[in-house]
């Protein structure tokens, strides 16, 4: 059972631009709890609008729920032409799970002290991870809480009003076989869809530009994964040494106990500013690209709909031509090819506007995040220096 | 002397001249520049072909007066050139074991013929006379040599004196190990011998990345000759290593000399010295262990880099093992050490190899020693060598157990480098793909950014490797030296019992006699027990010395040891230290590319 404050949350948000500006409706996740699996969050709302029943009010919601939402609003035909924001992943804390386990197993292997600053470490990394799942599902409502039309949106508002549990029926086994069905139908119709020739040059650069750009980035973040891992492993070894050194110059009567003593100190201390390291890269740069991957497979679903649009829109004016030969049903077959155009075009015309918005975020979340880590690195490094100086120090002066 | 100049190095001047020139040379580090450059009348002291060892305070009042090594200098560039002139000159894919100095003949043209005369109190231009001076392109020759595609050359180890509160020298190798392989490539691998791994740059010794310069200052003047790097030459058969001496002691028989030795030479030393009586009771430091895969590697000739570490690691670990030996104020004296460093040739020490007969004796001895220290136990009238000795066991096990984490963490930061290499080239090839201007640069930098990390990481998993965990593999086997020492004073405590038990039988054997009154049988009897008596007492004092030698060297170890891990974790400690300055920089260079994204 965890949760956690308001002051951590501030340093978390860091992948999108702050978002909750919009005093109308104000979203925050301020408390969550962890029980086994599940996560149990608090959604708290401050509004001004009159549509609420309340300016102020809290519902418990879990993580279901938030994915209940993020599929009412894909599903909905009007938000057909907007960039829906991307559903948060869910919980995992199978990697820290996993280690407290082997390390029970292992601590016969390892002093008492060991255990316990190992135990320490993976504790943090529980948390870290449960910060993180906060932070993603707080970003979420308040992407949404900021787009103009999305936020009038009905489920929405009963996501975050409704006090009674949404009981949202999990999905069984057929719609859940039917979604992955469905998911392999598109992905098939992505591919007949991509041939398709695009009449505004926008679009296309579009297109091109977001499909190369996604296995690119989809690429660097599962590097950068592995980069961040290695880190932490290299804190770790760290800890292992510190402790190791400790009891070596227990026993040691010799007159290079002090040298032990001072390496293993310096050694406990670098572990920890390691251990930062790793994981303000972590947050600043893998959760950037992870963020913005996610981001870029919703703009590359709104190129899709649209381009299906297109399609359907073809295939109206191919079926007028067709009823006008045969001079049947023309009236029908027009008034199809005229809806057919004007959904395309509303598409188009959204499309648009959200493409460019979402480029501008993109540039400043990049930016604001390099920035933020090029920062902490640097901090860190100088602590690092100071650490070592002073120990270097000790040592000759000895 | 003269006679053997093909095969020595070019015999010294028996004079010392004052070439008060060369001290300025060696700014950064006092100690060294006196040892070499400064100079001082005294020639007359120390002259080769005197053997005697002296009293460790004459030899500290001789260091502080007689001169350092121009000559040893000279010899060494002249040896080296000689060298070069034999490569050049010699079939550069024979495996040969020497090669052949009959270039004495032809030394650099350069240099002035003067210079080469043994005459006793000619002045020997300064060297830095000599390096200046334009017709010594002294680079040159070796230079010319680089360029050759030579695809065998040799492991040269340089030696250079050492700081005064010592015995007057020690070993300084500095490997220069040129990858014929990397050449091939374009890249040339510069090693210095505080093992740090640097591309070759246009980067001049002294500014070794390092930061332990002060080492290599020593060498400096060999650096100049070498144009940018040292390197010479590069290694295809590591086990024809070049040991180049040079000494202010007056026992050896030059100030300065080099041999070529095999890694079992190394290894015949040890035996010889480990059987040695009168050095029973010493801590002899065990030489590093045979590997047959790095040796097969390295012998099929692939140039993969873990057969070059692995070259590099044994040359490291070579010349530890020799300056322990002769830090060693007993083992420096003894004759065998002394005819391993100045011999030409020594007869090759097959007594090593694992199949030979020499090789199943120490396998059965060993057996038996391990029995016999099982069933016998000793009667310790002082306590003090059961508690050093459970100590030593204690620390021993905590060691290799350090030793099992540094070698994770190597793996885990060696891990950390590819994964950052890979994690570059991603990003910049994201960089490539991103349509706004100055965040697709902002990306190119960081990618710029994260391969100069790689880079960092990689010099920091090598200093970790070389400085840190082999550090920790020296002791342990140092440790297993000094359990060693106490093996041998209870065995010696063994010999001393059996010899009293056994006097005793021949006392009784003699009272026996007595009373079945054979007096001829009883005067061999007596004889017998005068024999033994004197065995006893000569074991007993056996045992005795042997007690105290332990204890002394004990306490030398230790405090050996102390210096030894200080030196040690503060060279690794300043080493991460850079990296992590160098680190700042690079980030605090990419910051303003991130603020300037629009």
């Amino acid at each position: 059972m965890t949760s956690i404050d308001e002051s951590d949350k501030e340093k978390l948000r860091s992948v999108s631009v702050d978002l909750n500006n919009d005093t109308a409706l104000l979203i925050d996740i301020p408390d969550a709890l962890c029980e086994r699996d599940k996560v149990k969050f608090t959604v708290h709302t401050k509004t001004t609008l009159t549509s609420f029943q309340k300016p102020d009010f809290s519902v418990p919601r879990q993580h279901e729920d938030f994915i209940w939402l993020h599929d009412a609003l894909v599903e909905t035909e009007d938000y057909a032409g907007l960039i829906i924001p991307p559903a948060p992943p869910k919980p995992d804390f199978e990697s820290p799970r996993d280690k407290m386990h082997k390390l029970g197993e292992g601590e016969s292997t390892m002093t008492k002290e060991e255990y316990t600053k190992m135990k320490q470490e993976l504790e943090a990394e529980y948390l870290a991870v449960f910060k993180k799942t906060v932070q993603v599902h707080e970003v979420f409502l308040q992407r949404l809480s900021s787009h103009p039309v999305l936020s009038k949106d009905r489920n929405f508002q009963i996501f975050l009003e409704y006090d009674q549990d949404l009981s949202v029926r999990r999905k069984n086994a057929k719609e859940m076989f039917g979604g992955f069905f469905k998911n392999m139908v598109k992905s098939a119709d992505e591919v007949l869809i991509s041939g398709i020739k695009e009449v505004d040059d926008f679009f296309e650069q579009e297109k091109t530009f977001l499909l190369d750009y996604y296995s690119k980035i989809k690429d660097s973040t599962a590097k950068a994964e592995k980069m961040t891992r290695s880190h932490k492993n290299i804190a770790d070894d760290y800890i292992h040494i510190s402790a190791t050194l400790n009891s070596l110059c227990a026993e040691d009567s010799t007159p290079n106990k002090k040298n032990l003593e001072k390496l293993s100190d310096l050694f406990e201390r670098l572990r920890k500013v390691e251990g930062r390291v790793a994981s303000d890269q972590e947050l600043k740069l893998t959760e950037l690209l992870r963020y913005y991957m996610r981001d870029i497979q919703a703009a590359k679903d709104l190129l899709y709909r649209r381009a299906r649009a297109l399609v359907d829109y073809e295939n109206s004016n191919k079926a007028l031509d067709k009823a006008r030969l045969k001079s049947k049903d023309i009236p029908q077959a027009e008034e199809h090819q005229r809806q057919c155009l004007q959904k395309f075009d509303k598409l188009s015309e959204s499309a648009k506007k959200e493409l460019t918005s979402f480029k501008g975020r993109r540039v400043v979340a990049f930016r604001k995040n390099l920035i933020e880590m090029a920062e902490l690195e640097i901090k860190h490094a100088k602590n690092n220096v100071a650490l070592l100086q002073g120990c270097v120090d000790l040592l000759k002066n000895n | 002397m003269a006679s053997s100049a093909d095969r020595n190095p070019p015999p010294f001047p028996a004079s010392e001249e004052p070439q008060p020139e060369l001290s300025d040379m060696a700014e950064g580090d006092s100690d060294e520049g006196e040892d070499i450059f400064v100079s001082n009348s005294h020639p007359a002291s120390v002259s080769r072909g005197v053997s005697q060892p002296e009293e460790p305070a004459d030899l500290f009042s001789e260091e502080a007066t007689t001169t350092a090594k121009p000559n040893g200098v000279h010899s060494d560039d002249d040896d080296l050139f000689a060298e070069a002139q034999a490569d050049l000159s010699s079939d550069p894919s024979s495996d040969s074991t020497r090669k052949d100095l009959s270039s004495s003949s032809g030394p650099p043209s350069a240099r002035s013929p003067a210079a080469l005369q043994p005459t006793s109190l000619e002045q020997v231009p300064p060297l830095t006379k000599l390096l200046r001076n334009p017709q010594t392109p002294a680079g040159n020759h070796l230079h010319r040599h680089l360029r050759l595609p030579v695809p065998i050359c040799h492991v040269l180890f340089l030696f250079k004196p050492k700081c005064l509160n010592c015995f007057g020298f020690r070993f300084c190798i500095n490997v220069a190990l040129c990858v014929a392989a990397g050449r091939r490539r374009g890249q040339g691998y510069f090693r210095c011998g505080c093992c740090c791994h640097q591309p070759r740059e246009s980067r001049r010794w002294d500014e070794c990345i390092c930061g332990l310069q002060s080492i290599h200052q020593g060498v400096y003047f060999k650096a100049l000759m070498f144009n940018s790097g040292c390197e010479v030459l590069c290694s295809h058969s590591p086990s024809f290593p070049r040991v180049l001496l040079q000494t202010s002691l007056p026992m050896f028989k030059s100030k300065a000399f080099t041999a070529r030795r095999r890694f079992s030479d190394f290894l015949g030393l040890y035996e010889k010295l480990s059987a040695k009586q009168s050095l029973h009771g010493c801590i002899i430091p065990p030489p590093p262990e045979k590997s047959v895969v790095g040796m097969t590697k390295v012998k099929v000739g692939m140039d993969d880099p873990s057969s070059v570490e692995f070259v590099e690691k044994r040359r490291a670990a070579l010349e530890r093992y020799l300056q322990r030996i002769v830090s060693h104020p007993l083992l420096l004296q003894d004759p065998d050490v002394r005819e391993f460093l100045e011999r030409d040739d020594l007869p090759r020490a097959v007594n090593t190899q694992a199949l030979s007969g020499a090789g199943f004796l120490k396998m059965i001895t060993k057996a038996s020693d391990a029995v016999s220290k099982m069933t016998i136990k000793m009667n310790e009238s002082d306590t003090w060598f059961e508690d050093k000795f459970q100590e030593v066991d204690m620390e021993e096990q905590q060691l290799r157990k350090l030793h099992a984490v540094v070698d994770s963490l190597v793996n885990h930061r060696k891990e950390l480098c590819m994964n950052t290499a890979v994690f570059a080239k991603s990003m910049a090839m994201l960089g490539n793909s991103e349509d706004n201007t100055a965040l697709s640069r902002a990306l190119s930098q960081l990618a710029e950014v994260e391969d100069k990390m790689e880079q960092l990481h990689q010099e920091q998993a090598g200093s970790d490797f070389f400085i840190f965990a082999e550090l920790l593999a020296d002791y342990i086997r140092l440790l297993g030296a000094v359990r060693g020492c106490f093996d041998q004073r209870v065995r010696a405590w063994q010999r001393w019992q059996e010899a009293q038990s056994t006097l005793q039988k021949k006392r009784e054997a003699e009272a026996k006699l007595l009373w079945a009154n054979k007096p001829d049988k009883l005067q061999q009897a007596k004889e017998e027990i005068a024999e033994w008596e004197a065995k006893v007492t000569q074991y007993e004092r056996d045992f005795d010395r042997i007690g105290m030698t332990v204890r002394k060297e004990v306490l030398r170890f230790e405090k050996e040891k102390a210096k030894d891990f200080k030196s040690q974790i503060i060279k690794y400690l300043e080493a991460m230290l850079q990296s992590q300055q160098r680190l700042i920089k690079f980030w605090e260079a990419f910051l303003p590319e991130a603020k300037a994204i629009a």
